[in-house]
């Protein structure tokens, strides 16, 4: 079993390309640390100290004011109507994106028949438009809504609707194509109409995965909201946003509290509704 | 004494019993076969043996120590001390060789050099000695998934054979090589023993293996011990009778009925524990 | 079975689920109405001929983006600033994360499990946004604050997912590295990392795409890159130069999805 010796004691071939990777990761690690203003101490400096302990200090105990707790209240409700207003309004823009975009639902594709490349790039356009509607986070339209329409639940709900359309047609044209497209193609091949072909031949098998679905972008819905809230769009973020500038931590933990009890119990509706439809 | 077992038993968790009445006293230095058919029991009396499992019944020995009576820094230093070579060897597949070989000392190792020769290894040509010996030196920085199930089998033995313990318990150590290469790699273990007088207990399938290479044999058979005897006096009949359930030919490395392969707890390259997508709300 | 029976039967039977239904969905369309009627947005003067004009105003000034040199500098400056905060809020959340998995997969007993997983669900449950307005009042403004808040943020996402992973890893290399005499860290790192590591990778990498196009948005609280520029431009109503920011910002993340897809691929094994 035994081989022939080597002379020469052996060396690690991988040891050069890990100390390149290394020296690579330093080289790289050092601007990065300058552009994001890297520096620790200032956790600890005295000032941003003193802030952070008060502020942090005055987490406890939650401020439970009537009149807070009658704002937290209202702010909540808020949350909950901005989110589920938005996503109503979405399916404004998601519904007629969605039909445009499903295959199955293609009249000139049943042969192939005239109008084929027409159809075809008509799909392409609307795709790019709800990539489009997409790439940009809500965040980002609510502060402009905010900037054009002022302050309040206004800019978040049309920030919801419009990202909240793209991303539902995508994901429901997606799912109406994943189903049985044949019930709809009969249908198209008999003459009828695409709504018609929708509603009678996608809609039935697809219509719990659709309606579980919007269940769960609402939860998302919810969280967004909140955050929108920090740019002036209303609800539970916009009044956290209002303790915080006044550094009361008391009004803070108790928002912070309430919004993760929102999500909690947004989540256990969520799943109960999904359960019901399924 | 290398290794006491008296009235041992152990019945699994669910119930199973693996072992009944097992009594063994191996001598230091001294090399032994464990044979049997599938079940017999010859992996839970390695394990015992090893203290990776504790004897529900009676009592175990290893290098003079009752393992579950020593302080965890006593144990551990007892186990550096054993060496198990197992039938599917537990490297994970994108180690490399070396790294899988090396990793035989880190019972010994202290806590800086077995971190440090994850950057840079400790000892490279302690590793390619031992992978010569099994011919495999030549796949020294190969990680393990390129290698065959046999050849993985081979670094495994290299680890233990690295670890340069003193006692070396094998679990069907060539159970996924071709005869010659068995009969080579069983050869290794035999001269490992005798040059650092090592105590060598292996468990082998292959009738003609064990008889060929080993002084003792014991046979064994649903739990419990059959025969105990110096290889020269096992006859034809009692192996027949030991490998009765298995039909009426003996394993032996050219007709393995019973030959288990490279499967039992194998571990996939690229095995992935948790799918990557999950919704999220973005 | 009388056919008239069947038919009544059947027709019952068909009615229960619909009932269901039909109930379930008066509630949500209620609850609609309920919620447009709550926020009381006044559409009407939304959509009135005044707001109508002032919003196309607002809005034509975008269709001019500033792309003077020295803008444009500043806002790729922005673009790297906010790159490299979520680079390092990833990094900052791939060591904490792997140290929290450790309690959180139960390998120091299951006291220390709920508590790890506890804290885990915590910092995850609060939104980045949330944390970097937090981390505003404890370092001050600027870039700093979004690397500290998307670290505490994917610390208790990447903690659970590597806890899982480490949760459903084979123990045996592991186990037989300690059954060796190995003490408790080498035999981790020989046995378990190994197996743990591609998945972890995948992960990882897969949160700094999300975390890039979180921290354009910290900004918005003060937390630097892009979105404190866009914030800013947009406070003082000059959407020319709001618009080149928001080009960037979509710019960043059309290559971070094409580089993304394209090094996926080339990771397929551990995304499989």
């Amino acid at each position: 079993m035994n081989g022939a010796l080597a002379p020469t004691p052996l060396r690690d071939p991988q040891a050069r390309r890990r100390a390149t990777g290394l020296l690579i990761g330093v080289v790289v690690l050092w601007p990065m640390l300058v552009l994001a203003e890297f520096r620790p101490a200032a956790l600890f400096e005295s000032g941003n100290l003193q802030v952070m302990k008060g502020f942090l200090a005055s987490f406890m105990p939650p401020s439970t004011s009537a009149d807070f707790l009658g704002l937290l209240l209202q702010a909540t409700l808020q949350t909950l109507a901005i989110a589920t207003a938005g996503i109503a309004l979405s399916f404004l823009l998601a519904v007629p994106l969605a039909l445009a975009v499903t295959h199955a639902l293609s009249v000139s594709r049943i042969g192939p028949g005239r109008g084929r490349w027409w159809g075809e790039g008509v799909r392409v356009v609307v795709r790019m438009v709800m990539a489009l509607l997409r790439a940009v986070p809500e965040v980002v339209w609510a502060l402009v809504f905010v900037r054009a329409l002022g302050l309040g639940p206004g800019a978040g709900v049309l920030a919801l609707a419009i990202t909240y359309g793209g991303m539902l047609g995508k994901v429901y044209a997606e799912i109406l194509e994943s189903g049985d497209t044949r019930p709809a193609r009969a249908l198209l091949e008999a003459g009828s109409g695409r709504l018609a072909a929708l509603f009678y031949g996608l809609v039935p098998g697809a219509a719990q995965e659709l309606a579980s679905y919007t269940v769960y972008r609402w939860e998302c819905a919810v969280r967004a909201s909140v955050v929108m809230g920090f740019v002036g769009a209303g609800g539970l973020g916009q009044l956290m946003d209002q303790s915080m500038k006044m550094l009361n931590g008391g009004e803070a933990s108790t928002i912070l509290l309430m919004f993760l009890l929102l999500v909690m119990l947004a989540d256990l509706l969520s799943a109960a509704l999904r359960r019901l439809l399924g | 004494m290398s290794l006491i077992l008296h009235n041992v038993g152990l019945v699994h968790p669910n119930g199973q019993r693996a072992l009944q009445g097992v009594s063994l006293v191996v001598g230091a230095g001294e090399r032994v076969a464990v044979i049997g058919p599938s079940g017999a029991g010859k992996t839970s009396l390695l394990r015992v043996s090893g203290s990776s499992l504790r004897a529900t019944e009676g009592r175990v020995e290893a290098l003079a120590a009752n393992p579950w009576q020593l302080s965890a820094r006593g144990l551990r230093r007892l186990r550096s001390r054993i060496g198990v070579v197992h039938q599917a060897p537990p490297i994970p597949p994108r180690l490399r060789v070396i790294t899988a070989v090396l990793a035989g000392r880190l019972g010994t190792w202290p806590m800086w050099k077995a971190l440090a020769s994850l950057a840079y290894p400790a000892d490279i040509a302690g590793a390619r000695d031992a992978l010569l010996r099994l011919d495999l030196a030549d796949r020294l920085f190969d990680r393990c998934d390129r290698l065959s199930g046999g050849q993985l089998q081979r670094v495994g033995i290299a680890r233990v054979l690295y670890q340069r313990p003193d006692l070396v318990l094998a679990d069907e150590p060539v159970s996924a090589l071709d005869p010659a290469l068995a009969d080579a790699a069983v050869g290794e273990l035999i001269a490992h023993s005798a040059a650092t007088g090592a105590t060598l207990v292996a468990s082998l399938h292959a009738v003609d293996l064990a008889l060929k290479w080993f002084p003792r044999i014991v046979g064994m058979r649903g739990g419990e011990v059959t025969f105990d005897l110096p290889a020269a006096q096992v006859s034809r009949a009692m192996l027949h009778e030991l490998y009765a359930t298995e039909g009426s030919v003996l394993p032996t490395q050219g007709n393995d009925p019973g030959a288990l392969t490279l499967h039992k707890g194998d571990l996939k390259a690229g095995t992935n524990v948790v799918p990557l997508s999950r919704p999220g709300c973005r | 079975m009388n056919p008239a029976d069947v038919s009544t039967a059947e027709r019952a039977r068909a009615a229960g689920p619909c009932l269901t239904c039909a109930g379930v969905s008066l509630l949500l369309v209620g609850s609609v109405v309920a919620s447009f009627v709550y926020l009381g947005i006044d559409f009407a003067a939304m959509l009135s001929g005044e707001s109508m004009r002032l919003m196309g105003k607002f809005i034509a000034e975008f269709f001019h983006p500033d792309l003077s040199a020295p803008f444009v500098a500043k806002a790729a400056w922005a673009t790297l600033q906010t790159l490299a905060v979520s680079a390092l809020g990833t990094l900052l959340a791939v060591a904490a994360g792997g140290v929290l998995a450790l309690p959180a997969s139960g390998r120091f007993g299951s006291a220390l499990r709920q508590a790890a997983r506890l804290l885990l669900n915590v910092l995850r449950s609060v939104p980045e946004l949330v944390w970097a307005a937090l981390m505003v009042l404890a370092v001050g403004l600027g870039p700093f604050a979004g690397v500290l808040a998307l670290a505490l943020h994917t610390t208790g996402v990447l903690g659970r997912l590597y806890a899982e992973t480490l949760e459903n890893a084979p123990p045996d290399p592991e186990r037989a590295l300690s059954d060796a005499g190995s003490s408790a860290l080498p035999a981790f790192v020989y046995g378990s990392l190994p197996l743990i590591v591609p998945q972890c990778v995948a992960y990882a990498l897969y949160r700094w795409e999300m975390n890039i196009r979180m921290a354009a948005v910290l900004g918005f609280v003060g937390a630097g890159g892009l979105g404190q520029m866009l914030y800013f431009h947009l406070s003082i109503f000059q959407q020319a130069q709001a618009a080149t920011v928001l080009l960037a910002m979509l710019l960043l993340v059309f290559v971070v999805d094409i580089l993304s897809s394209r090094f996926r691929r080339g990771l397929a094994p551990a995304y499989a």
